[in-house]
């Protein structure tokens, strides 16, 4: 079954603290995971200044800077994995180094429904 | 003629109460669906009912039942299109699973998922209590002050999520074993605790909760005997021991010191004990185990004075370097006072109350006003029980404050 592992974290614990993962940290957890034939992608991404937020409400596109809402941890990179269950998910998204600082949330993918 | 079939439901009954959480617990991994599995134990149980009075009762009930069970529900799922992964069903052999090491129970399988962190700490006592204890939503809920649509929803919730995000039916393995276990007596323990100390909710439901708690310890302690799981039996033995003890014809509450110890119930102290010497003789004690080892001391004394305090101070020092708290530290200074005095005992309360903890602590100011008042320092006393009182919620612990205040000297 595949689950999304979210990392947020506040963006200076995430890089200014003692604890803060180094990159290279982060690349040797990826591969290991990748070993483990448990990755299906993962990505670091840029902090929440770069984002770019769209809707569209009434047919109309409004494009917003930022993210979709302040929060206290933003989003910093996700892992989308394939598990046997949720026990070996929560011990893949336990080794995220940034789980160290911030918090992983492990969602379920769901299966659309779709009709004929 | 007429008396043989009560006799068969009696029997029946008997074998409900003993046998069918176990029976579930095998149907839930066999059939991997709660629910699924609550309607085949009861349509196992309707069979049962039907087709033993004929044939007898089998040499094996309880694999008979799962058995029975297992079919009506594929039956079912046929009927109902609804395939499963029925592949993977495995067959029922007893209940019981050789997994290389250990003999695993499918009823440990059942406690750790109903108490897996991923569910809600509240939606892990509801469905513990569900499905392990079989208690019904409205016993739940008086127990807990909430509604039984309350308890209902939060019991789905639960199941869902099992469901839904694939918590696996599976005894933790042994790296993830101390915490998960940690979860388990905790829900073990909050459910004891709402038994005992509980003001709300009937004094029969109460005691239930009390029971179910201690059945649940017994079964942990037969399947996993680690010494903290020992130490919790004994702790919650130990307590329940002292029930009749505990309040007064009024139902106020009586105080240690002044309970009446041939009320005590002896087999329950004999157990408690039993299980704290069996915890420490394995080497590795925590929390639970002290606390149940301060507990067997005051079984063991025959009133207030000839109490083992020293032991009792030291076993409190152990707890401590654990597991700082406050809390902890007030009853160590409760306990210092008995073993050097009410001075000593209070200069530990009023450095505790003086690094501005537990301030809003009733027990705290209570304590305070106890120690006060054995050296005779009424004003102070007076002052921290109506600090006390202040603080206190429960109906029957301030009528005991006030009785105290109402005591004292110069009123």
């Amino acid at each position: 079954m595949k689950y999304l592992c979210l990392i947020y974290s506040d963006e200076n614990a995430l890089h200014n603290s003692p604890d803060s993962p180094r990159d290279g940290e982060c690349y040797d957890y990826f591969q290991s995971v990748q070993q483990s034939g448990r990755m299906l992608a993962a990505e670091p991404l840029e902090p929440v200044a770069t984002a770019t937020t769209v809707r569209v409400r009434g047919g109309k596109l409004s494009v917003t800077d930022g993210p979709f809402a302040e929060t206290k941890e933003q989003l910093a990179g996700f892992y989308l994995i394939e598990a046997r269950d949720l026990n070996e998910a929560l011990q893949i998204a336990g080794g995220i180094p940034a789980a160290r600082v911030g918090s992983v949330e492990v969602r379920p993918v769901r299966q659309l429904q779709l009709e004929g | 003629m007429d008396r043989q079939p009560q006799q068969f439901e009696l029997a029946l009954e008997r074998l409900y109460r003993e046998e069918s959480r176990r029976v579930l617990a095998t149907l839930i991994r066999l059939l991997g669906d709660f629910d699924l599995a609550e309607e085949a134990l009861h349509e196992a149980f309707r069979a049962a009912l039907e087709q033993w009075p004929e044939q007898g009762v089998p040499a094996n009930p309880r694999a008979w039942l799962v058995s029975a069970g297992r079919f009506k529900a594929i039956d079912q799922l046929r009927r109902g299109k609804r395939f499963q992964a029925l592949d993977e069903v495995e067959e029922p052999v007893g209940g019981e699973t050789w997994d290389g090491e250990h003999l695993e129970d499918d009823r440990l399988r059942l406690i750790f998922t109903c108490c897996h962190p991923a569910l809600a700490p509240d939606a892990q006592v509801a469905l513990t209590l569900r499905e392990v204890c079989d208690l019904t939503t409205e016993e739940i809920a008086s127990a807990f002050l909430a509604t039984p649509p309350t308890i209902a929803q939060r019991i789905v919730r639960a199941k869902n999520k099992i469901r839904d995000a694939r918590i696996p039916y599976e005894v933790p393995g042994r790296r993830e074993l101390p915490e998960r276990l940690e979860a388990v007596l905790r829900v073990v323990y909050l459910v004891f605790n709402e038994g005992y100390f509980a003001s709300s909710g009937d004094a029969l439901t109460r005691q239930h909760l009390s029971a179910e708690a201690i059945r649940l310890g017994r079964l942990l302690c037969e399947l996993l005997p680690e010494s903290e799981v020992r130490g919790l039996l004994a702790l919650m033995l130990l307590h329940e021991s002292r029930r009749a003890a505990r309040s007064d014809a009024e139902g106020l509450p009586v105080l240690l010191e002044e309970q009446d110890r041939g009320l005590w119930d002896r087999a329950l102290i004999a157990e408690g004990q039993q299980q704290v010497q069996a915890a420490f003789a394995s080497g590795e004690v925590g929390p639970y185990c002290l606390q149940a080892a301060i507990s067997a001391l005051h079984a063991e004394a025959a009133d207030i004075e000839s109490t083992d305090w020293a032991q009792i101070v030291g076993l409190y020092e152990v707890l401590l370097a654990a597991n700082p708290s406050p809390v902890i530290e007030l009853n160590r200074a409760v306990a210092l006072a008995m073993r050097d005095g009410a001075e000593a005992g209070l200069r530990q309360v009023e450095a505790i109350l003086g690094r501005g903890e537990l301030a809003d602590y009733h027990l705290a100011h209570a304590a305070r006003a106890d120690l006060n008042r054995r050296l005779g320092r009424w004003d102070e006393a007076r002052a921290a029980y109506r600090r006390a009182l202040q603080l206190s919620q429960q109906g029957m612990d301030r009528q005991f404050l006030e009785r105290r205040l109402a005591e004292l000297p110069g009123g």
